[in-house]
């Protein structure tokens, strides 16, 4: 007879089959079954936060960081609602997560009883899969492919809902040694004829661009990248979801696209006559009003999920595969072309680019009243940090603002929220980082609102020691939104004042909260920086802490705005450097 | 717009029809008729969805479709060379003068009367959407009381099955 274990026991054994050794997690009524077996476990980790939230992004910047699947665990109704928000941005930004749940005993599922939240109905839109689990029997198989599922294809976020009886009821283990999933075989190998196709078009074309997405990190293609790159001499751009893809020191590396991306960026993807798309999905953001976008381009579009190809810009050569493979194909199809005496002329169109690069770099002032310039403390640190350092940003003005003034050099350095845009996304996923690679040094760049949110995981970063290095970019303000105030709400700043710079209408006043009190009052060493002369020395000084969590207050101008801007809804010919201020075309068209 | 008939094997597990409506309405797309039933392997249930829309938006409902795990194969069907049929049941005040022009229209229509009150009676008809049409229009002057139609099953013509293939599994390494 086969070992009778509870399902909890069952549940844990599996986790440490499928290679997980680090969880985030807070035990409640439902999920406690779990924990019990969980402390007797010497593989996994159980680092327990502060709120579930915590959990899940901490979860993704360890997947991101590390590669691997991020695991996170709450317990049923509130501590699974509150999963709902990493589990959206997992989903949005293609992050290999497993979220494990408890749910209330199943004779209880569907009464409205104490702590029940249908959270596999609630996570359907915004996972890649999910499952309830009832019967102990099932749990291993369950977990196996929730894994399989998670970390494959298109990466994403899987739930596996377990309800208490089933962690609680005897049951056997018995690890599966394949997954069979009849409904889901993502396709990897592209075609070879759609890859003819493409590198026929780019030897052809005299104005391309490789416009490269956060698929290429997923699918760990950024060496492929280059090669392709440096055969073709094509200009690359690389997407908020794909900096360090490419290494932003590359001379053929014109920076990010979209919103806030630079001119030549922006420009050589308006003005391509072919757009090589690489596991990017012409967000929203990327291509400002659609119909305006890339006018005179055809696109080659590759991407492991189908249903991202024409979804937004119809696509003249369609590959579906995972990028690596296609990119390295590419490769060959492209030397194949180069053999048969084909090869691209883009001398033209490098001039007209370089003249775009080198007219409109990117820039910022330094504010007049002597204030610190926050581009100039994220330029700062980027270089002080250096490239081998992780970067996790929140959202808004400074996560803008990382991404333009860091120059990152290698994958996987830089994290932040893209898709879902999540606040409070830098501390925890900062955390995640950390725990996954503890020798790496990871600066979380966060802004003073983004902070506010979620900075009660510093509890879990110094009492678990993962010394993390939070960049506050202090405006005393929700800047990004208030830059959209100044933009086009006529300076009126409906709540977007937040006090904690110690600024209240022109004077000073209390710093609501004091961060470095805060940062001080979780165990953590809080500093203050305010002028430009402090900046390095008190970048070197976080550099130097490293036996616990270190938070620098850097209170800087309330008015910097993020340039270039696209205005949103307009199109991305309408550009601007800095306020009503367009770039000139005439002369090089 | 037109209408597109899509077949969909799914596996036959519960939530299955919470995950493929609540797709249709977050990307925004209305379904024109829906029935679910099971099929000759246990483990498996045929959709068929019947949507109103353009080539294009059709291609991504079916891919987002096809990226629901428990979704195992999508087939359109076409109407030409596809059997295509509801149910419909119509009850219909019926008295000693236009019981016998309702009967009439009943044979026409090649349905059949279920049920029969002093004042009513009860008619069920299968058929296309045409057909269904056009008998609910020449009762309509009897007066309808209540009718209740299926959604739309379709089964291409022809030998072949879609359920053959597409249930074979190859096992993968976990």
């Amino acid at each position: 007879m086969t070992e009778q274990i509870t399902g909890a026991q069952s549940l844990v054994r599996s986790l440490e089959a499928a290679g997980v050794d680090t969880v985030f997690g807070i035990p409640g009524g439902a999920i406690l079954p779990l924990y019990d077996p969980l402390m007797d476990s010497s593989r996994l980790r159980h680092i327990l936060v502060r709120h579930e939230q915590g959990a899940g992004h901490a979860a993704e910047g360890y997947a991101t960081a590390t590669g691997r699947v991020g695991v996170c665990m709450a317990t049923s109704g509130p501590g699974a609602t509150n999963l709902v928000t990493p589990i959206a941005d997992a989903y949005m930004d293609s992050v290999p997560i497993v979220a494990v749940t408890g749910q209330v005993p199943s004779a209880s599922i569907g009464t409205d009883a104490f702590q029940e939240a249908d959270i596999r109905g609630i996570t359907m839109p915004i996972t890649k899969h999910n499952y309830l689990v009832t019967d102990p029997a099932e749990i291993p198989r369950t977990i196996a492919e929730a894994f399989h599922i998670a970390s494959t294809g298109r990466p994403g976020p899987v739930l596996v809902d377990v309800s208490k009886d089933a962690l609680q009821a005897a049951t056997s283990f018995d690890w599966p040694t394949s997954v069979d999933l009849r409904g889901y075989r993502p396709v990897a190998r592209p075609h070879a004829k759609q890859v003819r196709e493409a590198a026929r078009l780019i030897v052809e074309s005299r104005r391309p661009v490789l416009y490269v997405g956060g698929g290429v990190l997923k699918s760990r293609a950024w060496a492929e990248l280059r090669t392709l790159a440096e055969l073709t001499g094509l200009p690359v751009v690389t997407t908020l979801m794909a900096r360090g893809a490419f290494p932003d020191s590359h001379r053929q590396h014109l920076g990010m696209p979209g919103m806030h991306g630079t001119v030549g960026a922006v420009t050589a993807l308006q003005k391509a006559d072919l757009l090589i798309s690489l596991g990017a999905r012409f967000d929203d953001r990327v291509t400002g009003k659609l119909s305006s976008f890339a006018p005179g381009a055809k696109v080659v579009h590759a991407d492991i999920d189908p249903a991202e190809i024409s979804k937004n810009r119809v696509a003249d050569v369609p590959i579906v595969g995972d990028c690596r493979e296609v990119i390295a194909d590419l490769v060959v199809a492209i030397q194949a072309e180069h053999h048969a005496g084909r090869t691209g002329d883009y001398e033209a169109w490098w001039s007209q680019i370089d003249l775009w690069r080198t007219t409109y770099p990117l820039g910022y002032e330094r504010p007049s009243d002597g204030s610190l310039a926050p581009q100039y403390v994220i330029e700062r640190l980027g270089k002080i940090a250096g490239p081998e350092a992780l970067y996790v940003a929140g959202v808004g003005q400074h996560q803008m603002w990382a991404a333009q003034f860091i120059s990152y050099e290698n994958p996987n350095t830089w994290l932040n929220s893209g898709g879902l845009g999540t606040m409070g996304y830098a501390v925890p996923a900062a955390m995640g980082a950390k725990a996954g690679r503890p020798e790496a040094t990871v600066w979380a760049i966060d802004g003073d609102g983004c902070f506010q949110m979620t900075n009660q995981e510093l509890a879990t970063c110094a009492i678990n020691d993962i010394p993390i290095k939070v960049a506050i970019i202090n405006n005393g303000s929700l800047g990004m939104v208030r830059q959209w105030q100044t933009l086009f709400y006529n300076q009126r700043y409906s709540n977007t004042d937040l006090g904690g710079a110690g600024r209240g209408a022109g004077r000073t006043v209390e710093r609501i909260p004091d961060f470095v009190k805060l940062a001080e009052a979780y165990g953590c060493i809080g500093l203050r920086c305010e002028t430009a002369e402090d900046v390095d020395a008190t970048i070197e000084k976080a550099m130097e802490i490293n036996d616990r969590p270190v938070v620098v207050d850097f209170t800087v101008h309330q008015d910097a705005m993020v340039w270039p801007m696209v205005p949103a809804g307009t199109s991305n010919d309408e550009i601007q450097i800095a306020r009503d201020m367009a770039p000139r075309w005439d002369g090089d068209e | 717009m037109s209408r597109h008939t899509l077949s969909v094997l799914v596996e036959n597990k519960p939530g299955v029809l919470a995950r493929i409506a609540g797709l249709f309405s977050r990307r925004g797309f209305n379904i024109d008729s829906l029935a679910v039933g099971p099929t000759e392997h246990d483990d498996v249930s045929r959709m068929t969805i019947v949507v109103n829309v353009e080539e294009l938006p059709l291609e991504q409902v079916t891919k987002q479709l096809n990226k629901l795990i428990e979704v195992i194969k999508i087939v359109e069907l076409d109407p030409a060379v596809s059997v295509q049929r509801e149910l419909l049941l119509i009850k219909v005040g019926a008295d000693r003068e236009t019981r016998s022009h309702i009967l009439e229209t009943v044979q026409l229509f090649r349905a059949k009367v279920v049920d029969v009150a002093p004042d009513a009676v009860t008619i069920e008809a299968t058929g296309n959407v045409d057909k269904l049409d056009a008998l609910l229009r020449v009762l309509e002057p009897y007066g309808i009381r209540e009718l209740v139609q299926s959604g739309m099953v379709a089964l291409g013509r022809g030998p072949r099955s879609i359920t053959d293939r597409s249930l074979r599994a190859t096992p993968r390494p976990a």
